[in-house]
């Protein structure tokens, strides 16, 4: 009873700070995030590799993997998008080229974001991708056509149950995105 | 020594006219402030489910389009859980706490009259989202992205009204905790405190936890939306999940926020007329605090459905699960206070019991949910509608009910009419099953829930819960009645009210005077 208002300001200003640390918290969240996701693979977030270290992957002869591959565009953009081949068969640790084509049906350059997203998630992380259309925006100008390649192995470590992947992209029209100042990359 | 006779004197009422609640620093002031403003609210939100109801009476569309009907269901949940709960609980606390720990006032007087005049001008801001173009926000209080980020005008204003009440809640946890830790009276040890008090400290430190987060969460999505941000846009490298798991990181802690406190009611009402002290106060606690803890480790079992591993489903099931261990430890308790107890049935009593049974119907079809195959069905459904109206409505608002009928007589010094409050808990118990039950058969056979229209095979019990909804709206009408008549005049109470009541507030005159304990009480 007899304290004064000392104690009160000063457990006001503590719980302030928590109030504050815990708001920081919430941006955390953010990067920890993609960080959680790229170690667990969940979210069908991909990885990736380098020529070499791809290179370097003992092939599995004795299975096979087959990779299905979609395509499918965010509802604002007018662009023809598609894989090549519908599915490839490899075995884990071969390195495999296929290609996208898109062609713009604008008739003006658009700027298009590919997000992949690997199924099952639990292939995710096994799922690697040397080269990519996705690590890049592509810019189409008006009714402009490109092949855009996909290089990609997957891990010899693949778990056996799994025969099946499947890879997705989505392209999203990134001029409806103001600024690139808070875009974070694609993996 | 005559002069400051004098001025003691004239601090010792309140000022007179409007400015007494404006510039008020009394905590049973803004304590009334606060329960009336959740009164108000309480009738805007209901009109708003009734809306809802009277379009589900019939399946096809018949009263209000699509789109008018999602922000019916979107600005009620905000309403009520915002507007209703979470501010009549703290009016409990600004009434109770001070004069339950023989203190004089809350610890931070001023603070806590900026605490509630936040809210009006945050509700008001909500509240004219009706009157902007594009209308209100339709996109579900959970604020999913990017379907949020399709609100026309009214998106910054929610958003800023979010902030407003949370930092309005985040200033009334600072003063709950700082009164409860520093104001006590001398022998008033942490132990000793009333569960009423236990239960708000424990909540406010969720409180001060968790509303920040939602703050950063709307703030991402006001960035995302005007400031060209990527935090939820695939496009841009963000993730739509992300913003679930932070919401629900906020989430479902705020459920426990919105329950904790009417525990701490129900283990006061139920010794009083058990005439019986609490069973197992000291598991209470422990209990309490164990809840508020599991609380932060469940949040992903509200979106089971959006793809996790199987190892998180399996931990997130079974952390939800073991919720229910210190819940079933305080229903224990709570039956275990009635067994043998000369019990008698007054209003508050009976809300109290109905708490009990409801609220454990409410958290049994919650077990239901946290099963993760069996929530791949009920997801979305009116199943889960069921299930967090059976442990707000009967729940939550039973027990702030039953506070307002326990401490009303103290509040005002006269009696409520107690067959008219025995009517009240009737209707409202009955009305309010007619109005949820059903839900549970429509959700199990698939209804989805925030669509206004339905398959035909639910018209039968789609009826029977708008009649419900309905009757319980109208039975609400007799409470504010109650409680007003109250307030003008009745039998005087006596300033112990209750002949089992127990504690410090009951030794205060009935109505306490403005100003209380300014000589701390002997404890004994």
């Amino acid at each position: 009873m007899k304290r004064g208002i000392g104690d009160n300001g000063r457990l006001a200003l503590k719980l302030a700070g928590v109030t504050v640390a815990m708001f920081a918290f919430g941006f955390a969240m953010v990067p920890l995030y993609d960080v959680f996701c790229e170690l667990t693979g969940l979210n069908g977030k991909t990885g990736r590799a380098e020529v070499a270290q791809a290179a370097a992957m003992p092939v599995d002869k004795s299975r096979t993997v087959t990779v299905e591959f979609l395509a499918s565009l965010n509802q604002s953009m007018n662009w023809g998008f598609a894989p090549a081949v519908a599915s490839a068969t490899v075995h884990p640790g071969e390195m495999r080229t296929v290609h996208y084509r898109v062609n713009n049906r604008h008739d003006r350059a658009v700027t298009g974001q590919a997000v992949p997203s690997v199924a099952p998630g639990e292939a995710a992380a096994y799922f690697r991708k040397v080269e990519c259309f996705c690590f890049t925006r592509q810019q189409l100008g008006a009714g402009e056509a490109r092949e855009m390649p996909v290089r990609f192995v997957v891990s010899p470590d693949l778990p056996a149950h799994i025969h099946t992947i499947s890879l997705s992209y989505t392209f999203f029209d990134v001029n409806r995105t103001a600024s690139a100042a808070g875009a974070r990359g694609n993996s | 020594m005559s002069a400051v006779m004098v001025d003691d004197h004239h601090h010792d009422g309140p000022d007179s006219g409007i400015k007494r609640w404006i510039c008020t620093t009394n905590h049973k002031d803004i304590g009334t402030l606060y329960l009336w403003f959740a009164m108000i609210m309480f009738f805007l939100g209901g009109l708003m489910a009734l809306v809802v109801r009277a379009e589900l009476f019939q399946p096809g569309l018949q009263f209000v389009d699509p789109q008018f009907f999602n922000s019916m269901t979107t600005m009620h949940a905000l309403l009520m859980i915002f507007g209703v709960v979470m501010p009549a609980f703290t009016g409990l606390a600004n009434w109770l706490i001070p004069m339950m720990v023989g203190g004089t006032d809350m610890a931070l007087p001023r603070l806590n009259n900026w605490s509630f005049w936040l809210l009006p001008f945050a509700f008001t801001m909500l509240l004219a989202t009706l009157f902007v173009p594009g209308g209100a926000p339709a996109g579900g209080w959970t604020l999913y992205p990017p379907l949020t980020l399709q609100t026309g005008a009214a998106l910054p204003l929610l958003i800023f009204a979010i902030h407003l009440m949370g930092m309005s809640s985040i200033m009334g946890a600072i003063n709950v905790i700082a009164t409860i830790l520093n104001m006590r009276a001398p022998g008033m040890t942490l132990m000793k405190m009333p569960m009423f008090v236990w239960t708000w400290l424990i909540t406010a430190y969720l409180l001060i936890a968790v509303m920040p987060v939602l703050a950063g969460g709307v703030t991402m999505l006001l960035t995302d939306k005007y400031f060209g941000t990527s935090f939820f846009n695939a496009a841009g490298g963000g993730d739509p999940v992300m913003f679930q798991h932070i919401f629900w990181f906020f989430g479902h802690p705020e459920v426990y926020i919105l329950i904790l406190p009417s525990f701490g009611v129900i283990s006061m009402i139920l010794p009083t007329f058990a005439r019986k002290p609490l069973f197992g106060y000291n598991s209470m606690v422990y209990a309490t605090a164990s809840i508020a803890f599991l609380s932060f480790v469940v949040w992903a079992h509200h979106m089971f459905t959006v793809g996790m591993p199987l190892a998180a489903q399996l931990f997130f099931m079974l952390s939800t699960m073991l919720i229910a261990v210190p819940t079933g430890v305080k229903v224990f308790n709570w039956v275990a206070t009635m067994w043998r107890g000369s019990m008698t049935f007054e209003t508050p009593m009976l809300f109290a019991i109905g708490f009990i049974v409801l609220f454990t119907i409410g958290g049994f079809s919650g077990l239901m949910l946290a099963i993760v195959p069996a929530d791949y069905q009920y997801h979305d459904t009116y199943f889960v509608v069921a299930h967090f109206h059976y442990v707000l409505v009967p729940g939550s608002i039973f027990a702030i009910m039953a506070a307002v009928y326990y401490w009303l007589p103290k509040w005002t010094g006269h009696l409520y009419n107690e067959t008219l409050g025995k009517w009240h808990f009737w209707l409202s118990t009955i009305f309010v099953n007619l109005t949820f039950f059903p839900m549970h058969f429509t959700g199990l056979a698939g209804m989805p829930r925030r669509i206004p229209d339905y398959a035909l095979q639910f018209t039968d019990y789609n009826m029977l819960a708008s009649i419900g909804a309905f009757g319980f709206g109208l039975a609400q009408l007799l409470f504010l009645y109650i409680v007003v008549a109250t307030v003008r005049g009745g039998e005087r109470a006596t300033d112990r009210v209750w002949d089992g009541a127990d504690g410090l507030e009951w030794t205060l005159p009935s109505p306490p005077p403005y100003h209380t304990f300014t000589t701390p009480p002997q404890i004994r």
